[in-house]
């Protein structure tokens, strides 16, 4: 049985100007242990999209079909079940560390409070864990480090953190959403790296949204491609990148500059798509 | 070829530095330095890249470079004057002859005026004896070069896309027909299929007009697409400056070796074994450290 | 010289030509608030509410059969009488309290206008002045406004009146000259995360000189903070004048205003109660839906909701 199963995912916002069809028709499954990227532009409704599974939406959205979770149906669940699925079973990397750490609390704090609610740790064995944690996410003198205050820590140690912090009831399955947009080109190879070992360690399942399809190439083993709300490319995604079928994708793929192929002109069949869809 | 012409930008020693706020009453006061000596040419019709990390300084040059902020040693000379010692005339030309493009692109524009307004602004500044109806003209003709359509001369920013947006950007800095674009992250906002049609749009504007562009990005593949020669910025120093195959090919200096290696290959293999050669470089850095 | 070749003539009919042929008008931010604010029913009732006060302060004294000053020896202390013309009662002297309201009212909206305008003109311009120069500038314009602050504004507003001796037009400015420093402040503030945008600095490095910075870039984005400020102001004026008047410093009989008129009848409430209960009712509507108004604006340009 798959881990996450996701049928015709509709999610809708009702806004001032009427109602604002931001996912129209999402289907994907994930296995246990294997990974996912969800590539699309701003506008294709790929971080809705992850976010309705976990109840995440803003007040005015609305979600419609089916995501079931290890076998069971979560889409709409009320928040006070759905919360025993965040922290436990599935866990969250924002794009901004900053928005779910709490710039007032100690790591420390952050850490062992989610291990002693959810685990029942005591104190002590909740904080080794934590620094054990640190340390599998690579940072430095973790056993002193985890008693600081997060605007004490670099933006690339930060995601870092928030990972360990995703990580610490090892989750069945983790969504990272953007997490590396913000940060350095240097530090976004660490972070990226990081995340496929974690995942070659933890057998974590991990859905990876991004709009750059150069960090999903070596990462990821299915890549499913979005644009205004819908399904354009789902496969391996070595054959996504070998042979794109959808004209959308060849034109995304052709879009980007790359450091190994000289060419002289950008496509903008891409951009042509967008242009249609009124976004250019 | 390019060696014998005089270049129209000289950049010697350029270092700019910031006092930061006292740390207390004895702290005594902290100095930031944010480019530590900067030394370039840059030739007409040219694209120079700079490229660096946040925190290199590369925005600071620029900034420096057309004195919207004070350099604290070294020059910068423009046609053969010497930016630091300009007189308020002579920066009115600087500031003709020398725009920018800014990252944001609807942070860039004012929320209160038309695209119309936004465009005719420099040229209000440059050439105010230019009459309203020659005014229009113009600005519906750049609209028209940057591929807007001047019926949406009226429109305010927030009526425009992300895209959009940065045309009008493009085209108030094209308004006065300068010499020298500054373009700082002038497409790290935009979409991957915005991106490419505005790169695409810059290189043929600079084609067609004969512009110069520093053109200053995070995105050293962007930057190689574009530019001619590279600049390599890391901690406000230059580490590496030549043409723009030989720093993304055969880079010499450490930094930038690990920056290429970090740039991410949209192919499957190639990033695999890259993902080998980051562990290996990596590894070499801790055993250094 | 432009006549002379007559390249003027045919641009301007080509720009004619752009103009006419197309060219839709933008939807402006003040535009898009607007169309927010008459979405809100409370405040869109209060703002018919307002107007409704304004126009019958403004033209009813021509259709009352009494003026403010005229005394009617027949009726001294009465409640209201229909038949005499005096709808709501009249006071100790035999004045007419329903033209003795409409004058309080014009006046307390007078004051309110007046030095409204004041304290808005003197704090934007200060308050943008003082941000965009920042440093040494701002800390000494900003040290002026703490010790202006620090300033009793009664003893202020009475030292006025004392050296001066009492005018309508001194509680103005009086007024207006207290109400400046909050805006000074508030406009400072805004002025200062402005300044930062990348649109200062796109003007500066197209060559802008600073006051047209300010008043072309910074200025009209204030205007959201600063309208939803002057309207929660105009309340605190009304307030601070009738605090006045009530003191005894503020408009001259024969004139009047809202906080005289309720002064005077506060004392006789039990008696008299006419004499409170029109005055008041005015004073308390025109405060609630100015309220709703200042809340409604608040929300209409707040760019959260953009």
């Amino acid at each position: 049985m798959a881990l996450l199963e996701v049928k015709n995912l509709k999610i809708d916002f009702l806004t001032h100007d009427g109602p604002v069809h931001a996912v129209k028709d999402l289907s994907y499954t994930l296995e246990k242990g294997k990974t996912l990227a969800i590539v699309g532009e701003s506008g294709s409704g790929k971080t809705q999209g992850a976010f309705a599974l976990m109840g995440l939406l803003p007040k005015n959205g609305r979600a419609s079909g089916s995501v079931m979770f290890d076998g069971k149906e979560i889409l709409n669940l009320p928040t006070r079940e759905l919360r025993s699925y965040r922290a436990e079973r599935i866990g969250i990397i924002f794009q901004d560390p900053m928005t779910s750490l709490n710039p007032y609390l100690r790591i420390s704090r952050q850490m062992t409070e989610v291990l002693e609610l959810h685990r029942g740790m005591s104190n002590s064995a909740a904080l080794a864990e934590s620094i054990r944690m640190l340390d599998a996410v690579r940072i430095p003198d973790a056993k002193n480090r985890v008693h600081m205050y997060p605007h004490e820590f670099s933006g690339g140690m930060r995601q870092r953190v928030m990972i360990a912090m995703a990580l610490l009831c090892s989750p069945e399955l983790l969504i990272a959403d953007e997490p590396t947009t913000a940060l350095d080109v240097t530090v976004q190879a660490e972070i990226i790296d990081l995340l496929v070992d974690l995942q070659e360690d933890f057998n974590t399942a991990i859905i990876l949204i991004t709009h750059d399809l150069g960090i999903v190439a070596g990462t990821c083993e299915d890549t499913l491609v979005m644009f205004d709300g819908r399904v354009m490319e789902y496969r391996k995604t070595a054959d996504i990148f070998d042979k794109p079928e959808h004209p959308y994708t060849q034109g995304l793929l052709a879009a980007v500059p790359r450091l190994d192929k000289k060419v002289d002109r950008l496509s903008t069949v891409s951009y042509e798509f967008m242009a249609a869809k009124g976004e250019a | 070829m390019i060696e014998t012409r005089e270049p129209i930008l000289k950049v010697r020693d350029l270092a700019v530095e910031f006092t930061l706020g006292s740390n207390g009453l004895f702290g005594g006061k902290k100095i930031l330095r944010a480019v530590k000596g900067v030394s370039f040419d840059l030739y007409q019709g040219e694209t120079l890249g700079i490229v660096g990390e946040s925190g290199c300084g590369k925005s600071t040059l620029s900034r420096a470079i057309i004195r919207l902020l004070p350099a604290t040693a070294g020059e910068a000379v423009w046609l053969g004057r010497d930016i630091q010692k300009m007189n308020s005339n002579e920066l009115l030309d600087l500031r003709k002859d020398i725009q920018m493009i800014f990252q944001d692109p609807l942070a860039s524009l004012n929320p209160r005026m038309t695209a119309g307004d936004i465009i005719a602004e420099p040229l209000k500044i440059h050439m105010p004896n230019i009459g309203k109806a020659e005014r229009a003209v113009r600005v519906a003709e750049m609209m028209q070069k940057v591929g807007l359509l001047p019926t949406m001369i009226n429109k305010y920013p927030h009526e425009f896309s992300g895209g959009q947006c940065q045309r009008i950007g493009i085209a108030r800095a094209l308004i006065t027909n300068p010499k020298l674009i500054i373009c700082d992250e002038a497409v790290s906002a935009l979409d991957v299929s915005i991106r490419a049609q505005v790169v695409n749009l810059l290189m043929d504007l600079q084609k067609e007009l004969g512009i110069s562009l520093l053109f200053i990005s995070h995105d050293i593949a962007v930057v190689r697409h574009i530019a001619q020669r590279i600049m390599v910025l890391y901690f406000g120093e230059v580490v590496e400056i030549g043409e723009a195959e030989q720093v993304t090919m055969d880079p010499h200096h450490d930094y930038t070796k690990r920056l290429i290696a970090s740039v991410p290959v949209p192919d499957p293999k190639v990033e695999m074994e890259r993902r080998e050669e980051r562990r290996r470089l990596r590894k070499a850095a801790a055993k250094a450290a | 010289m432009p006549g002379l070749t007559g390249k003027d003539q045919v641009l301007t009919d080509y720009a004619n030509k752009l103009a006419v042929l197309d060219a839709p008008k933008g939807r402006s931010l003040t535009q898009d608030a607007l169309r927010r604010l008459s979405k809100n029913k409370a405040a869109v009732v209060s703002i018919g509410i307002v107007v409704l006060i304004i126009l019958v302060a403004f033209i009813g004294p021509y259709f009352v059969p009494w003026g403010y000053s005229e005394v009617d020896w027949t009726s001294i202390r009465k409640p209201p009488d229909f038949d005499k013309g005096h709808y709501l009662g009249t006071d100790q002297n035999g004045r007419d309290m329903l033209a003795r309201v409409l004058q309080g009212t014009q006046m307390s909206l007078i004051v309110a206008a007046v030095a409204t305008v004041v304290s808005v003109t003197i704090g934007v311009v200060y308050g943008a002045v003082s941000g965009y120069f920042g440093g040494r500038v701002d800390s000494l314009m900003m040290r002026f406004v703490d010790v202006m602050y620090a300033l009793p504004y009664i003893l202020f507003v009475i030292i006025l009146v004392v050296m001066f001796g009492r005018n309508p037009v001194l509680l103005f400015v009086g007024i207006g000259a207290i109400e400046w420093l909050t805006m000074a402040r508030i406009v400072r503030g805004q002025t200062l995360s402005i300044k930062e945008k990348e649109f200062i600095e796109a003007a500066r490095a197209s060559g802008a000189k600073p006051f047209a910075i300010i008043m072309r870039h910074i200025v009209p984005n204030l205007s959201g903070p600063v309208v939803i400020y002057a309207t929660l102001t105009i309340p605190e004026i009304i307030i601070a004048e009738s605090f006045l008047s009530y003191l005894g410093l503020g408009v001259q009989e024969p004139q009047t205003s809202l906080g005289t008129l309720i002064s005077a009848g506060a004392p006789v409430a039990e008696v008299l109660p006419w004499m409170l209960l029109g005055p008041a009712a005015v004073l308390v509507t025109l405060l609630l839906c100015l309220t709703y108004i200042g809340d409604g604006l608040r929300d209409a340009l707040d760019p959260k909701d953009r």
